[in-house]
């Protein structure tokens, strides 16, 4: 399949294209300004070769013109460098929100992936084509990096917090992604195969899944094996704010101060309860660092996103929780 | 190189040598405060990061024998200050009595400094293994504050020995210098055409005084009154 | 071919034979001597850390490795990395030429503060010797930037040693940029003012500064690591509370920097070839020192270029990246000034300037890769691939080291007093040349397709390039080996120099080669301008050509 000298990667996310137009425009000033320095060499060696031993050169001490030149025009090319660069960049950190989320586990040395109904998968990865595509990363242990050449993207995988990356399949394919950075001995095996498929067969291979548990089973699950149901129970007069369609939404915290409920915040939450506290309630939750795993708090935010409207824990059946359609709506925060 | 009295052989003439001397100081200095910045900067992040567990931790050191600590050291400027002036007038007598005061107020900085770090040691908040933050000092409200306020004050702890154990080892080359001084000037050495070493030295000497003003209030007395 | 004032002898008595014994080495205060003990130092570990190299390459000729296991492979990367960099990069041409030549080229009998600079030396050699013994108690697996926290929780290997080594030579470094600071501003020779110092000089006080500030800070960074490592405290720690990604700030606040350290100094070496070879004074003299200052001032605000992938704000990523390019126009300034220097110049072609143009344009290059790496949108697809191995090999081997050798080929005359032999020299100039580019260029394909630095082991399809890599390599380690070998030769067996063969217009020229050990019989007064062949009547040159006539003399030119 591969070709024995390859020169240039396949061109398989919808960044792929603008990086590499930027990438052939960086390479295009390059190899002006080496061609433009190696022809002087040239050029001068052979003209102004020394032709007697005490000769000397002409006494040329500068010139204004040409310093301004040769500032300013380097200068001009390289701001459309960092605006261009800028503006691929910013595309690349804004996740479009009805993406496909991607739980990834980083650990020393693998990839531990599950895709929303739960299936799980090790070093695999199977995507849908033309569906964006939002990873929601976290790591066990060192920092470690998710990249796939063929799409152009990476992101650090960071101990103690999340990251983010996303993308747009746009071939089908299998490629490649790789561990980047630099996490002990096995680092350099510590990769796999994203595989593309077409819609359809993304789905077949969807149901062909193993009936494994879904995060948001793993995680109603979760809820009530740590009690959590017991305070936020949704139920009035309880000691814990109501979950039931609090992602996304904005909370109102003690001190006046607001604060949207992504996923960051959830995790904090449970982390860290007492970081924020939600207006009206008293800082009594427990935290749970060190007694549950990353992917454990996966599968909670998971359910936790689940609980939209009706109140009631997300179907336990393995269905992905139904996409959050713009979940900005301004519920009677608790 | 030779050396022609004072004068090393790679200078011309003495006032060469002592204006090398005094920016050769200078530049070590910022050095120094380049050296601090890094502790400096990471002690700051940490402390808007976990403000609980910093001002609870802060509370565990002794502020009087933090404040007596300020006060010596800002005497010893003073003398340091004025045994620059005698040497550079010449009064070797009050030369010598001045360093006497400089070096006694330095050490009783390090010995109050033992005690502290000895106190510290008795109490477990030696960071480590052994570290345990002492439980009748954490009420519920601060358990609901900061659940993981051993760990978060054992960073607190880690930053005060790191940045206080950097400093009294500043305190400790002092004193070495100050001894050299002692001795130069018993014999004789300093006069006023040639005293650059209680100078530069003397910048030093201010240098670590200055940095303790800042590591005072930033571990002892931010947030005490929480 | 230059006519070369013949000498047919050295002087009768110089630094080198002034004393004897082991003694007189080990206890000299005299700045050339410690240069000497310096390039003794470096060069072991330039070849040791080389040797890692070598292991490297052959061991990626197959996909699966060739070699070792990967614990070993990756010990063999780290130890590389931090060998080449703090054990020979950053001292090569500071504490090597910088060290000979400051106090010859201002003037002075020798450095501001000779026993500290013999100081250093014995710190390098301290904080070498721990880094040596973690090597022998089988080696750090890290990679040099030491990450946290793999470093500080999760490597099985010496890395408490190897950190307290680099924080000890990080005072070497210190010691050696504050003695060149003070002593140029102190020590210059009547009539030596800023702005006819040679712009080595330029780069050296440049380099200082970043000595100075820079490097207290990563020593103070290591040593949190290897305490956290050793006392298990938090800092960098996320279980305990600590953020990983604040040592990487704190790392990159002066290892960014070092990459200045290692390459201005080489800048100044070529900014004094380029005018020696082309007859002619350096073109835009007040830009190219003004360009220096900047990169070293600028180069303090951009290292959190380093940290564009790891989900750091936007904006913050887009501040250091426009900082990034502002940094980039300094080191074209530099490069366009020589090449107006060589025009209608009167151009030789002896080794030293072989070198000064291979460093030009391998640094074109390897300057411009750096716009990819600063440009956001395409750093995220090349960060932490082999297109930043090639980029900063462009820059550090093919800028850093070819600079560092074609000074110890310009100035050897003046350091042992005799001429290397001319034509192997320009063989192995060559040599370098090719082998360089055929090691690394195929690295920048590589990193664009994807391939990720620290690999013991890739796929298939990278193999071809990377065979084409390691056959470069071997031509690159030949090129190394030959002036070693003929540089050791010449020493006993060279022609005697003369004090001044090339000719060339530095007040370093003016002293014996090699000079004696208070460098000047009487301190030099310094009346002409930098670079100025034609009012120089004891260079023994041609009458000034027609365009000149007409300018003042130097006499009458201001004085400090």
């Amino acid at each position: 399949m591969q070709s024995e000298l390859p020169l240039f990667p396949v061109r398989a996310s919808s960044f792929a294209g603008s990086v590499d137009a930027l990438f052939f425009y960086l390479l295009l000033v390059t190899v002006f300004f080496s061609a433009l320095i190696t022809i002087s060499i040239l050029y001068f060696f052979l003209k102004y070769r020394r032709k007697a031993p005490d000769e000397i050169g002409v006494a040329i001490h500068g010139s204004m013109a040409l310093e301004a030149a040769w500032i300013g025009i380097p200068f001009l090319l390289a701001m459309v460098m960092f605006g261009w660069g800028a503006s691929v960049y910013v595309n690349m950190r804004r996740p479009p929100r009805d993406a496909l989320d991607i739980y990834v586990i980083a650990k020393q040395w693998m990839w531990k992936l599950q895709q929303p109904d739960g299936r799980r998968e090790i070093n695999e990865l199977h995507i849908p084509v033309n569906r964006d595509i939002r990873l929601m990363m976290a790591s066990e242990d060192v920092i470690h990096d998710f990249f796939v050449p063929a799409f152009r993207v990476k992101t650090d995988v960071v101990p103690g917090r999340y990251t983010m990356m996303w993308f747009r399949a746009t071939r089908p394919g299998r490629y490649h992604f790789f561990c980047s950075q630099y996490c002990g001995t096995n680092h350099a095996l510590m990769g796999g195969w994203v595989t593309v498929l077409e819609p359809a067969e993304y789905e077949a291979w969807l149901s062909g899944s193993t009936g494994e548990t879904s995060p948001v089973a793993a995680g109603a699950k979760l809820f009530q094996g740590l009690a959590c149901i017991t305070c936020h129970s949704g139920l009035p007069g309880a000691r814990g704010p109501s979950l039931t369609g609090v992602y996304g939404s904005v909370v109102h915290l003690e001190g006046g101060q607001t604060v949207t409920a992504d996923d960051a915040y959830i995790r904090e939450s449970i982390l860290q309860p007492k970081a924020k506290i939600v207006a009206g309630y008293q800082p009594i939750m427990p935290t749970f660092q060190g007694l549950i795993t990353e992917e454990q708090v996966l599968s909670l935010i998971a359910y936790i996103k689940s609980l939209q409207t009706t109140g009631a824990a997300g179907s336990a059946t393995g269905a992905a929780p139904a996409p959050v359609p713009a979940a900005r709506e301004k519920k009677g925060t608790p | 190189m030779h050396r022609t009295g004072e004068l090393y052989g790679q200078f011309q003439n003495l006032d060469q040598q002592r204006e090398t001397a005094s920016l050769g100081m200078w530049v070590f200095l910022i050095t120094e405060v380049m050296f601090f910045g890094g502790l400096f900067l990471t002690y700051t992040i940490n402390r808007s990061l976990y403000p609980v567990a910093f001002a609870e931790s802060s509370r565990e050191l002794d502020v009087r024998l933090g404040a007596v600590n300020t006060a010596v050291l800002i005497v010893s400027s003073l003398t340091m200050a004025l045994a620059v002036w005698a040497s550079q007038t010449g009064k070797r007598k009050q030369l010598i009595a001045f360093l006497l005061a400089t070096l006694a107020l330095g050490s009783v900085f390090l010995a109050i400094k033992s005690v502290e770090y000895a106190d510290k040691f008795h109490h477990h908040l030696i960071p480590g293994h052994n570290f345990h933050f002492p439980d009748s000092n954490i009420t519920p409200v601060l358990a609901r504050q900061e659940p993981n306020l051993n760990a978060h004050s054992q960073l607190f702890f880690s930053l005060y020995f790191g940045m206080t154990g950097l400093h009294a080892l500043h305190m400790v080359v002092g004193v070495g210098l100050l001894l050299f001084l002692l001795r130069q000037a018993l014999r004789g050495r300093y006069t006023p055409q040639y005293h650059s070493p209680v100078e530069i030295c003397g910048l030093y000497w201010h240098f670590v005084d200055i940095v303790w003003i800042y590591l005072f209030p930033l571990l002892y007395l931010i947030d005490r009154h929480r | 071919m230059s006519t070369t004032p013949a000498a047919a002898t050295l002087p009768r008595e110089h630094y080198l034979n002034a004393q004897y014994g082991v003694r007189s080495w080990l206890l000299t205060t005299d700045h050339k001597r410690i240069a000497l003990l310096y390039l003794a130092s470096i060069t072991l570990f330039f070849f040791l850390g080389g040797a890692f190299a070598v292991m490297i390459r052959i061991h990626l000729l197959t996909p699966q490795g060739y070699l070792v296991s990967p614990e070993t492979y990756n010990k063999l990367f780290t130890m590389h990395g931090v060998i080449m960099i703090f054990f020979f990069l950053i001292p090569s041409i500071p504490a090597v030429l910088g060290n000979f030549l400051i106090p010859l080229m201002i003037g002075a009998k020798d450095l501001a503060f000779p026993r500290i600079n013999l100081l250093s030396w014995y710190v390098y050699v301290a904080g070498a010797s721990f880094t040596l013994y973690a090597v022998v108690m089988g080696g750090v697996d890290t990679g040099w930037t030491f990450y946290t926290p793999y470093s500080s929780l999760y490597s099985n290997s010496a890395v408490a040693p190897t950190v307290i080594g680099i924080f000890i030579t990080g005072f070497s470094s210190i010691l050696t940029g504050l003695n060149f600071i003070v002593t140029i501003h102190t020590m210059r020779a009547p009539g030596l003012s800023w702005f006819r110092l040679p712009l080595f000089v330029w780069t050296h006080y440049a380099t200082s500064i970043i000595m100075v500030l820079g490097t207290p800070v990563v020593a103070i960074t290591v040593l949190l690591a290897g305490l956290e490592r050793l006392f298990h405290l938090g800092f960098f720690n996320p279980a305990l509370g600590g953020d990983p990604i604040l040592f990487q700030h704190l790392f990159w606040f002066y290892s960014h920097p070092a990459v200045y350290i290692m390459v201005l100094p080489a800048m100044g070496v070529v900014s004094e070839l380029v005018p020696t070879f082309a007859r002619k004074p350096l073109f835009g003299y007040h830009f190219v020192a003004a360009a220096s200052l900047a990169i070293a001032v600028i180069g303090f605000l951009v290292w959190a270029h380093h940290l564009f992938v790891t989900g750091m704000s936007v904006y913050a990523a887009m501040a250091f990246s426009i900082l990034s390019y502002l940094v980039a126009i300094p080191s074209a300034v530099k490069v366009f000034n020589w090449m107006g220097t060589l025009y209608k110049g009167s151009i030789s072609y002896q080794t030293p300037m072989l070198y000064a143009l291979g460093f030009i344009g391998l640094f074109v290059i390897g300057g411009m890769t750096g716009l990819f790496l600063a440009s956001l949108g395409v750093d995220v697809h090349v960060h932490d691939t082999y297109f930043v191995i090639a980029h900063f090999h462009y820059i550090m081997v093919g800028g850093a080291v070819m600079g560092y050798l074609g000074g110890l080929h310009f100035w050897w005359p003046k350091i042992s007093g005799r001429m290397y032999p001319e034509g192997l020299a320009k063989v192995s100039a060559i040599i370098l040349f090719v082998g360089f580019n055929l090691t690394f260029f195929p690295q920048f394909i590589l990193g664009y397709l994807g391939m990720p630095r620290r690999y013991h082991s890739y796929p298939p399809e990278f193999q071809v390039l990377n065979v084409l890599s390691t056959a470069g390599a071997s031509i690159l380690g030949i090129g190394y080996l030959l002036p070693m070998l003929y540089l050791m030769w010449s020493a006993r067996y060279g022609k005697a120099a003369g004090r001044n063969p090339w000719p060339a217009t530095g007040l370093e020229w003016q002293a014996d080669s090699p000079p004696i050990t208070e460098n000047f019989e009487k301190t030099p007064v310094v009346t002409w301008e930098p670079y100025d062949f034609y009012h120089r009547p004891d260079l023994k040159l041609a009458p000034p050509p027609p365009e000149f006539r007409g300018l003042r003399p130097a006499e009458h030119a201001e004085h400090d």
